[in-house]
């Protein structure tokens, strides 16, 4: 296939599954900062929210200061943030309209649909309500796209290469969230267990919906270790940096099987995915949880540019 | 003037003519509400259709939509053999003049087209001047337009031989009128239009160059999301089933045409290009273009890629190249044109200019690189100011303009506001060229003037499109 066609479908799926992390943040931080001030602290839930979103410099450009309101148009709204949930989805679609044929008529009709009903949301929500359904809805239609795919397309190189994307971008997603909470999930922090915390773990696992599979998995209460164990190594939950990695090496050998060929790509993520297997979550501490997550996040840029240069250029 | 002649009624006081049949008899049974209903459910369909391919600004979304009309323009077998004769004859000769301009220009040392006319029109390509094409052919995708005064006389409007657009429509129509009226159909028997794609594969494959060694790759050259026609080329891309590429898709290596494919490189054959010459090659060409292949001429010129259309097929689009069309068909092929030629005059001759400008308010001028229904003069209908500034217009720049008649279009019934109501149309026929000859399928795309007693057919200014039903003997 065209290698502009893998790119766009590629990104096409790294688009959708973006715009819908965005709305889990902010629906964890929303339902943070409603606490009273005894529960999570003085912290400033808002600016922690730009920061696991990865766009602090580009907000903080434009604002001053980072509150409900102005968090909420740049990640929500904003124009000027090219990775804001709108810019998101008018992307996803510019993408779809151009690799068009090489989507099914169901995924088609998802962006499509979410596309056209973008426009009613406007410039922003007129109350909290309604910015609530906006991020429900946000939620819903990357499951409808996401699911469309995943029931429709064909099982080819156009259905491994919006895969990769999916994966990619997940575990692009999770590694930021442990990157800018890396300190509340650290065994010896001296206010663990307190309230304050409790709040954030669960905010943490509500980000990556996994506050119900937490106590599925391990039938005890919120432990930070615990949080980031199921985050970081549990191939059972499906954002998890390791099972991201599963998927992203099965994909990647599909396209190796078909194209006839093993490449650097290959070669990488699976040296990722070995690592992560091999991993205790004793070791991972002792050497550093932030180092480890910082080193993840290099590494996946890493396979994420040799990928392009494998396949998308 | 009098009452054109009707496609289904003939001229005036004549009986229903034979092909239109069943469908008179349809029409009479049929309450009008259905006729409606139905004209309603096609509109459904082709806007999520229009929605689902087309849309990408608010504003465009109706705007893309060309009105369908869902009652089919109707031709006999003896009519359509008679134009499959003529058309074929009009294309092979088109094939054979650009081959001879840009070649031996034996026609100009005959002085049967003047030398200027050729060599300082904006559509000669001199880049082209001594260069082959793989198996002569230049025209490999042409849309003649063709409108009909009467039973037997048809005029050829224009000879589309760039880029023409519209076969899409031609293609749709037909499945949505399949499924909209199947009890019409099957009191007809139609011949199918739907092996369009496949005799278009077959042709573009067919003219491959010579060190193609393997299975020749086709792909479709599209200048990206943004032109008007992209809805078109994707859908052709997809029933093809080859690629549909951009510029930035492609590059040349070595005088070879490759694409970027997910598997590195692969050699194209043959591309099937809906860029126009101007933008092809930033190299040879407008340099500003991003839409094309920097490199591309110096690998078609070595023979290693096959464009089609070919690059400068544009001089025989000219409208002052077709007022010699009559002549031309006589110079190659020896035979009298089996399709007339619209009398013409040719505003760059003072003989011609003096004639138009004292019969303005009878004729119709036309810009002789015009097209869409742009820039043209009816004089009929014009206003006497718009006369008046035309006529300046005209003296500024006399070569600019052809002048015509205006004809009498046919009619067809067409579903309209009142009811069902004659409506002017013309046809365009897709005629293709490959190395084993002329392939048509029958019919084409009808185009309707939906105002009343307008003769302009263009969707850029109302017109809209019928299914065309050749009948099989």
């Amino acid at each position: 296939m065209l290698s502009r066609t893998a790119d766009n479908l590629y990104w096409l799926s790294r688009y959708v599954e973006r715009a819908e992390y965005l709305a889990r943040i902010l629906d964890a931080t929303q339902r943070l900062s409603a606490l009273p001030l005894a529960y999570v602290g003085a912290s400033n839930e808002w600016e922690s929210a730009v920061l696991t979103a990865g766009c602090a410099t580009g907000f903080f450009k434009l604002y001053d200061e980072a509150n409900e309101e102005n968090v909420t148009d740049y990640l929500a709204f904003s124009t000027a943030n090219s990775s804001s949930i709108r810019s998101c989805f008018e992307a996803a679609r510019h993408n779809a309209r151009a690799v068009r044929t090489a989507l099914t008529m169901e995924m088609w009709d998802s962006i499509n649909g979410t596309w056209l009903e973008l426009k009613r949301y406007g410039n922003g929500p007129t109350s909290r309500e309604e910015f609530s359904r906006f991020l429900r809805w946000v939620q819903e239609s990357s499951l409808r796209f996401d699911g469309s795919a995943y029931r429709t397309m064909l099982r080819s190189d156009a259905y491994w290469f919006s895969r990769l994307g999916v994966y990619m971008e997940r575990a692009d997603n999770t590694a930021r969230i442990l990157d800018v909470k890396y300190h509340l999930l650290l065994p010896d922090n001296e206010r663990v267990g307190g309230p304050l915390d409790y709040f954030q773990w669960a905010a943490i696992l509500r980000s990556v919906s996994a506050l119900t599979a937490y106590h599925w998995v391990y039938r005890d209460s919120l432990k930070p270790w615990l949080v980031a164990d199921l985050l970081i190594l549990k191939d059972e939950l499906p954002r998890s940096l390791s099972s991201c990695y599963e998927a992203i090496v099965r994909n990647l050998d599909q396209i190796a099987g078909a194209y006839g060929r093993q490449g650097a790509a290959q070669r990488q993520a699976r040296g990722m995915r070995t690592r992560l297997q091999n991993s205790k979550m004793d070791g991972i501490f002792q050497r550093g949880l932030h180092e480890f997550i910082s080193e993840f996040i290099t590494e996946n840029n890493r396979l994420g540019g040799a990928i392009t240069e494998q396949f998308l250029l | 003037m009098a009452a054109a002649f009707d496609e289904m009624k003939g001229h005036e006081g004549d009986e229903v003519r034979p092909a239109y049949g069943e469908l008179a008899q349809w029409l009479k049974e049929v309450p009008p509400d259905v006729l409606d209903y139905r004209r309603r459910e096609a509109e459904l369909i082709f806007r999520r259709i229009g929605i689902t391919f087309a849309v990408y600004g608010e504003a465009d979304a109706t705007e893309r939509l060309i009105p369908f009309d869902v009652i089919p323009r109707i031709m006999a077998a003896s009519e359509w053999k008679t134009l499959e004769k003529g058309l074929t004859q009009r294309v092979n000769a088109l094939n054979l003049f650009i081959k001879d301009v840009y070649g031996a220009r034996e026609i100009l040392r005959a002085g049967i087209i003047p030398e200027d006319l050729v060599f300082r029109n904006p559509a000669f390509r001199p880049e082209m001047n001594g260069q082959r094409v793989p198996h002569d052919i230049y025209v490999h995708i042409a849309g003649i337009d063709i409108i009909r005064v009467d039973a037997d006389t048809f005029y050829v409007l224009e000879d589309n031989a760039r880029t023409p657009s519209g076969v899409s429509y031609m293609l749709e129509n037909r499945e949505i009128m399949m499924r909209l009226f199947p009890e019409l159909f099957s009191r007809h028997r139609i011949a199918p239009v739907e092996n369009y794609p496949d005799e278009l594969l077959a042709s573009l494959k067919s003219v491959a160059p010579l060190t193609t060694s393997k299975e020749p790759t086709v792909v479709l050259l599209t200048p990206g999301v943004f032109n008007s026609a992209y809805y078109e080329h994707s859908f052709l891309a997809d029933k093809l089933g080859v690629e549909l590429v951009e510029g930035r898709d492609l590059f040349v290596k070595d005088e070879v045409v490759y694409m970027r494919t997910t598997q590195g490189p692969q050699r194209v054959d043959v591309i099937y290009r809906r860029v126009d010459d101007d933008f092809i090659d930033p190299l040879t060409f407008r340099a500003d273009s991003i839409l094309g292949v920097p490199g591309l001429m110096s690998a078609y010129a070595a023979g290693n890629v096959t464009l089609a259309n070919a690059v400068g097929t544009g001089i025989a689009d000219d409208k002052a190249v077709y007022s010699f069309m009559p002549a031309i068909v006589k110079f190659y092929l020896g035979e009298e044109p089996l399709l007339k030629n619209v009398p013409t005059w040719r505003c760059r001759e003072e003989e011609h200019l003096k004639y138009v400008l004292d019969h303005l308010s009878e004729l119709v001028v036309k810009e002789v690189h015009g097209s869409g229904g742009y820039g043209m003069l009816i004089g009929p209908t014009a206003s006497k100011i718009a006369i008046e500034q035309f006529r300046a217009k005209l003296k500024a720049e006399p070569k600019n303009f052809i002048a015509q008649p205006t004809l009498a279009l046919s009619t067809s019934p067409t579903c309209v506001e009142e009811g069902v109501a004659p409506r002017h149309v013309d046809l365009r026929p897709f005629v293709l060229t490959g190395r084993n000859g002329v392939r048509i399928v029958p019919g084409g795309l009808t185009r309707v003037a939906l105002k009343k007693g307008s003769l302009v057919v263009n969707s850029s200014q109302g017109g809209g499109t019928k299914d065309t039903w050749v009948l099989d003997s």
